[in-house]
């Protein structure tokens, strides 16, 4: 193995928070509201501030040596089977330590002004504590089990933020919904880190951790020969934590949380931990096209479906969750066709706008005394400008307009999935298709929000006021970020450097045979112009990728802008146009879409009641009750029972007979050893 | 005649079996105790035989602790009855039956 280069700063980026989540958590209501919230921003505030160090050491070493770790003691040492408790930064897990701990920092100051009011402050922050460190633990674990441990600890940590106010049975309904379902999800990972134990644990060598993901790369070819079955089971975890098709019906649920917890965890960083995880993976689902060809295929039509669901929706923040759900496909589609670079990409942008976005909304609402339904909001431009320019912004960037974050990213996937051996026109066309419906949307959501008429009641109207300080600060610095922070990625076609790209490389080093697109392409063309003695064709043919990836970046950005004027033109001017659609073809259509395709009542129909019937019928009266109360339990009593009264008969007080009973005991058992040998 | 090895346990048999008759038999515990004495003598005796006939102190060292337990499982059990007595008036072992149940 290569060297490692020790960073003790590591176990403190993840052990910081935890300190904090334990502090705050086991004072709870003793703490003055002001010292725990303090110290809950001061803890995350201390765990980015040691990111950057990290951060910035790795950017000193050359390339290819990128790697710091920092193992604290060995978890499991069981004859070869090793397992550290340690954490390791290289450039990918470098970038998401950096937006998780960003992100998460401005989060925490913006709770500050939310939740200002709520009783369950301490709790709150105690949580939002604990999940960053869940959430360090997944990012910066150094084998596959660590990242298990944090992926756990963010379900948990999810499950206990979505059910925060869990005086409301719907939100404590909506967390074990989540909960549960991401269980679904979490078995197949573990199928799948035991199908790689299993393949792993006869070759290994002494010392050499079992799980860990330097091992893993190192003896990838060994697994080979099950690829595709680890690869499908580890995909199904990520459905679940990503929310994609089969399982993405939790998140949109998720949003009954608070709305910081649903900017933080469901929109910025847990649920991409699914993506992050196929990306480190990465070596291992290049191995398997089978498996790259579902990731690609969920991803993509998760991308649309969601899309189209986000159409109907009167919830402003189920429209903001769909869409998640939405970028999250894009995410998986990069994944999927082998561009894993893009993808965290578009974590990266997309944790920078949609933050942006929730946190606008629940400026919003906050504004408008808790209503989170958008027909009957609206006008609210002039009254909140920093929410309305913040969030116009997002917007923007969600829409793709250059030269904002999303249209980087996004137009890099929608380009590698086009390019890329593994795409093709389907997969661009598909997602090409998705992206105008996301412009549409999000400029329904503005709309309906921010212009018109106020619809609200006559109180609600005079409360309305713009965020304090503490809210409009990370709203602000997010939309810088949203703006700018695509900018990282500016790709060559354009006359940058892919810096993003370029950085992430060391870790997807594998994978260039299978990536043919972008910033592949002009030395694919090179390799091919050294053995082909006609270099002008490959060059014409690199003239012609470069000519085909100008032709679709105007493309989309002329969709996206179609996507907004027409959004602006139905809800601005013409809502009958909305109205005719609403009732096309007897309203159907508009009834499957709002009522999200009927997957929840398919789900409830297939999955639920028969599981609740067979739970009933069969688990309980007839294994629960008749084999382990009635066998098992009363059986095994009832046999004690019967002894006892048998033996009983013996015990009668008689001491002579006790005597006599011994007398010839002992005889026969004497005469049995006499002649017995 | 010469005394050999078989005549003391041929008579620490009888000893034996006398005190085990009698202890399944009678009902006066004070009897009853008395067998057990007996036993405990019978057993003495092969102890003290085989000691003296295979030259070898083990048996004696057995034979001091057997008079010890002896004497205080006498002592023991005759302070029992003596109380069983003063409460019930009797030493039948056939009456002494309370603790059955």
């Amino acid at each position: 193995m290569d060297s490692h280069t020790t960073e003790t700063l590591l176990r403190w980026i993840v052990l910081v928070p935890l300190l904090g989540a334990a502090v705050g958590g086991l004072l709870n209501r003793r703490l003055p509201k002001k010292v725990a919230g303090l110290m809950a921003c001061g803890t995350v505030g201390v765990s980015f501030a040691l990111s950057v160090t990290v951060f910035l050491r790795l950017t000193r070493m050359p390339a290819a040596e990128r790697f710091v770790s920092d193992t604290m003691a060995t978890w499991i040492g069981f004859g070869n089977l090793q397992v550290d408790l340690g954490f390791s930064m290289d450039p990918l897990s470098g970038v998401m330590a950096l937006v998780v701990t960003g992100v998460g920092f401005l989060i925490h100051i913006y709770s500050l002004g939310y939740m200002a009011h709520d009783e369950g402050f301490s709790r709150f922050f105690a949580y939002l504590n604990l999940f960053i460190f869940a959430m360090m633990t997944l990012v910066l674990g150094e084998n596959l089990l660590m990242l298990f441990v944090g992926w756990e600890g963010v379900g948990l940590c999810s499950y206990l933020l979505i059910s925060f106010w869990f005086n409301d049975e719907a939100n404590a309904a909506a967390g074990k919904k989540a909960f549960i379902v991401n269980r679904v999800g979490d078995f197949g990972f573990l199928l799948g880190i035991f199908l790689i134990g299993v393949t792993l644990m006869p070759h290994l060598g002494q010392g050499e951790g079992l799980l860990s993901f330097r091992t893993l790369q190192h003896h990838s070819g060994l697994m080979a020969p099950v690829a595709t079955a680890i690869c499908l089971l580890l995909f199904l975890g990520a459905t679940g934590k990503s929310a994609q098709i089969p399982l993405y019906i939790w998140l949109p649920d998720a949003m009954a949380g608070p709305t910081p917890v649903s900017a933080l965890i469901h929109a910025a960083t847990m649920v991409t931990a699914g993506v992050y995880m196929v990306a480190r993976m990465n070596f291992l689902f290049i191995l398997s096209p089978t498996a790259m060809t579902v990731v690609a295929a969920v991803g993509v039509v998760t991308a649309i479906f969601a899309a189209t669901i986000a159409l109907t929706q009167n919830d402003i923040k189920k429209v903001l969750a769909y869409s998640t759900v939405s970028q999250l496909g894009y995410m998986m589609l990069a994944c999927g066709v082998g561009a894993f670079g893009i993808g965290i990409f578009h974590v990266m942008t997309h944790a920078f706008f949609k933050a942006l976005l929730f946190l606008g909304s629940g400026s919003v609402i906050h504004a408008m005394s808790n209503e989170q339904d958008m027909r009957v909001m609206g006008g609210l431009k002039d009254k909140l400008p920093v929410t309305y320019w913040t969030f116009l912004v997002g917007t923007l960037a969600l829409a793709g307009i250059f030269p904002l974050a999303g249209f980087f990213s996004k137009d890099e996937i929608l380009w590698k999935a086009f390019s890329s051996d593994l795409g093709g026109v389907l997969p661009w066309a598909i997602g090409f298709l998705a992206a105008g419906l996301t412009a549409f949307y999000m400029m329904r959501l503005v709309v309906l929000t921010f212009f018109g008429e106020n619809r609200a009641s006559a109180e609600v109207r005079s409360h309305i006021h713009e965020s304090p300080a503490t809210m409009t600060m990370p709203l602000v610095i997010l939309a810088v970020l949203s703006v700018v922070g695509g900018w990282i990625g500016w790709p060559h076609f354009m006359g940058g450097g892919a810096w993003f790209e370029q950085w992430l490389e060391p870790v997807f080093a594998g994978t260039h045979a299978a990536d043919h697109g972008g910033h592949g392409v002009i030395t694919h063309a090179m390799e091919t112009a050294g053995h082909v003695a006609t270099g002008g064709h490959a060059a014409g043919e690199a003239m012609h990728d470069t000519m085909m990836e100008w032709i679709l970046a105007g493309a989309s950005l002329v969709w996206g802008l179609l996507g907004l004027s027409v959004g602006w033109f139905v809800y601005m001017k013409k809502i009958s146009i909305a109205t005719a659609f609403r009732n096309m073809a007897g309203g159907f259509p508009h009834k499957v879409l709002l009522n999200k395709y009927y997957v929840d009542e398919a789900y409830e129909g297939t999955f639920i009641r028969p599981g609740y019937r067979l739970s009933k019928s069969i688990l309980w009266k007839i294994v629960d009750a008749g084999l382990i109360d009635g066998l098992l339990v009363n059986g095994s009593a009832l046999v004690v029972a019967i002894t006892g009264s048998m033996l009983r008969l013996f015990q009668n007080g008689m001491v002579r007979f006790y005597a006599w009973s011994f007398t010839v005991g002992v005889t026969v058992f004497v005469l049995y050893l006499s002649f017995s040998g | 005649m010469e005394i050999t090895l078989t005549h003391y346990l041929l008579l620490a048999m009888v000893l034996f079996l006398t005190g085990m008759v009698g202890f399944v038999l009678r009902r006066n515990a004070i009897v009853m105790l008395m067998c057990v004495e007996l036993m405990l003598c019978s057993v003495n005796i092969v102890f003290a035989a085989f000691s003296r006939f295979h030259a070898s102190a083990d048996g004696h060292v057995f034979v001091l602790m057997n008079f010890a337990v002896a004497a205080a499982e006498a002592a023991i059990g005759l302070a029992i009855l003596v109380e069983i007595f003063r409460r019930r008036r009797t030493v039948n072992v056939d009456d002494l039956k309370a603790l059955m149940e």
